[in-house]
């Protein structure tokens, strides 16, 4: 069933979104938040456990210290209080994601609060969204639906379980209500998500890898009518896991909501499943006395005093801010303010910096991500760092180039094929036939007949209009197919007609 | 503390996944108000000046190195499992819960 929808501009004329984010940041240590199992991605399932994972009777959790510093350190980032001291707790349902029957997390007492993050929209505008509290758990395993409509849990058979994600030390970045943000709010989740992806990263306490579920984002929306000070009935999208798909999702709520409200019903207090293949939500359960928890403190472990010493020694670790970083950036890289922009709006600053470090200049770098990739990955859908453009491949091609080995538009060829998956740069030059006709004798033929052909711009460019040589480069590059390197054919036409240059 | 009724055991034998004939519920909720009774008489002796404790051993920051131990095999983890499949523990379908 297809939920009704208003116009994004009709839901913005009628209705005053308010947005709130639960971003949930998995750690990157070497074990888990309480057992010494690895913390480690794409495993054989269910070897990466052991007894405290898997709750077995008896077992006892011991706390990572690393996973508290990381911890301590996000808090910081986000301009956060660290609690001086705080617990876990237990939060209990049945669910086989968790063997438990309980995750351990933390309520009441969170390691970090009342915090803020400044985030620069697209045109410069700086919007501040206040942290209600980052705090500290543990990930549930990964299950797999087997069955019914292909891997949904409506329908599904049964179910299979993996715990290898079980245990890995999570926190859950939570905001206050964002109110004010109007019709930029789709364009605010998705800066927001982002840079808290961002200073997770940067710290480097996380891979930050959405796609592979490092930072998952719930998305929470309500409407109310303008002017109304009251927030309306909200939904919580789960598991929102691109920034692209946290634009989308957020647009697309506000315009069910609008929809929803318009018709005179209430909007149902739910959570909602994000679908990336027809950029819709659909409804999960409704908020239901099953979501009474029943928490309380973690017996099994003792409370985490974080003195104000500790506190500064980490403080004083923490990495350059990436607002920070960005000034640096553009002043090392020498590109113009909008030029920068662009190149933060379309989402590959990290990605430029990474090919500049694998050895290109910044203009190549902007040149081969603002000119080649982007609409690429646009026209595929993804973020262009997922397109699958290393940037040791972008430093190939422009050697190729510079090298005089292949000419730019044969460049773009290659990168077309690499991402079709028919191999390297170099690989690709060969199998295609790409390379530049380098050796002269079959130019020079070439050259030869185009001269021929064009008595009367030869005598031209005799006369001294070297100008002239474009149409007799032209039907050289027409005759080799393009293949040809322009400027060596230019050298030798001079040479031939002995013209100096 | 609000007393403990009949329906609020249910609630929790509910939530708790506990099966309760009509006979328990009843003797629980008596059972159980008893208790919360006691509870309330230890929170009267307990000025506003003690902290709810949470442990009864006064230690903090008991941590583990960020080192990796021992882990068990695929075999290992399953060995207890009612069913499994390719590697993985295979449940049966949920559909509203979660």
């Amino acid at each position: 069933m297809t939920d009704a929808t208003l116009s994004f501009e009709e839901a913005m004329e009628k209705y005053d979104p308010v947005l709130g984010f639960e971003v949930h940041v998995e750690l990157n240590t070497k074990t888990k938040m309480f057992s010494s199992a690895p913390n480690v991605f794409g495993d054989e399932p269910n070897t990466n456990v052991n007894e405290v994972d898997l709750g077995m009777p008896g077992v006892l959790p011991v706390v990572n210290r690393t996973a508290i510093e990381s911890s301590i350190k996000i808090g910081l980032a986000l301009n956060c209080k660290i609690a001086e001291t705080c617990r876990f707790a237990r939060k209990n349902y049945f669910y086989p994601d968790t063997p438990k029957n309980f995750q351990t997390s933390q309520y009441d007492e969170p390691i970090a609060y009342d915090g803020y993050l400044d985030i620069e929209l697209s045109d410069g505008t700086v919007f501040r969204v206040e942290i209600e509290r980052a705090h500290m758990e543990e990930d549930a395993g990964k299950l797999t639906h087997m069955g019914g409509a292909a891997g949904r849990i409506q329908g599904a058979d049964y179910s299979l379980v993996d715990y290898n994600r079980s245990g890995v030390p999570l926190v859950e970045i939570v905001t206050k209500p964002i109110e004010g943000a109007g019709s930029r709010a789709p364009e605010l989740a998705k800066a927001y998500v982002a840079a808290v992806r961002e200073i997770v990263k940067n710290l480097g306490v996380s891979d930050a890898k959405m796609e592979r579920g490092n930072v998952r984002c719930d998305a929470n929306v309500s409407l109310r009518p303008h002017g109304r000070e009251r927030f309306g009935i909200r939904s919580e999208t789960k598991n929102v896991n691109s920034l692209r798909a946290v634009e989308h999702a957020v647009r697309y709520e506000i315009q069910r909501h609008a929809a929803v409200l318009d018709s005179g019903e209430p909007v149902i207090q739910e959570t909602r499943h994000w679908h990336e293949d027809t950029r819709s939500t659909t409804s999960g359960r409704p908020k239901s006395d099953a979501d009474d928890y029943r928490y309380f403190p973690e017996p099994d472990l003792v409370p985490i005093v974080a003195s104000r010493e500790w506190v500064e020694e980490l403080r004083a670790t923490l990495p350059e801010p990436p607002a920070a970083r960005r000034k640096r950036l553009q002043a090392d890289w020498g590109y113009s303010d909008l030029e920068f922009r662009d190149v933060v709006n379309a989402g590959v600053m990290d990605e430029i910096e990474e090919t500049i470090a694998a050895g290109a200049t910044a203009t190549v770098a902007r040149k081969w991500w603002m000119g080649e990739i982007v609409g690429r990955a646009k026209n595929a859908d993804v973020d262009p760092g997922q397109l699958g453009v290393a940037p040791a491949t972008i430093v190939e091609l422009n050697k190729m180039v510079e090298d005089g080995k292949i000419n730019n538009k044969m460049a773009t060829e290659v990168l077309d094929g690499v991402l079709a998956g028919e191999g390297t740069p170099a690989e690709i030059v060969e199998k295609r036939g790409l390379a530049v006709v380098s050796d002269d004798g079959p130019l020079l033929e070439a050259i030869d007949a185009a001269l021929a052909a064009q008595p009367g711009v030869v005598d031209k460019i005799r006369g001294g209009k070297i100008q002239a040589i474009g149409a007799i480069v032209g039907g050289v590059m027409k005759a080799t197919r393009g293949q040809a390197d322009a400027g060596r054919v230019r050298e030798l036409i001079l040479e031939r007609l002995g013209v100096e240059g | 503390m609000a007393a403990i009724n009949r329906d609020d055991v249910a609630h929790l034998a509910r939530l708790a996944h506990i099966e309760m004939s009509a006979e328990e519920l009843d003797r629980m909720a008596g059972e159980l108000a008893v208790i919360v009774d006691s509870v309330k008489s230890v929170s009267e002796a307990a000025g506003d000046d003690v902290p709810a404790t949470s442990h009864p051993i006064p230690l903090t920051n008991v941590f583990r190195e960020d080192v990796v131990g021992h882990t068990f095999t695929a075999e290992q983890a399953l060995s207890g499992a009612p069913d499994a499949y390719e590697g993985r523990f295979k449940v049966p379908a949920i559909l509203d819960e979660g």
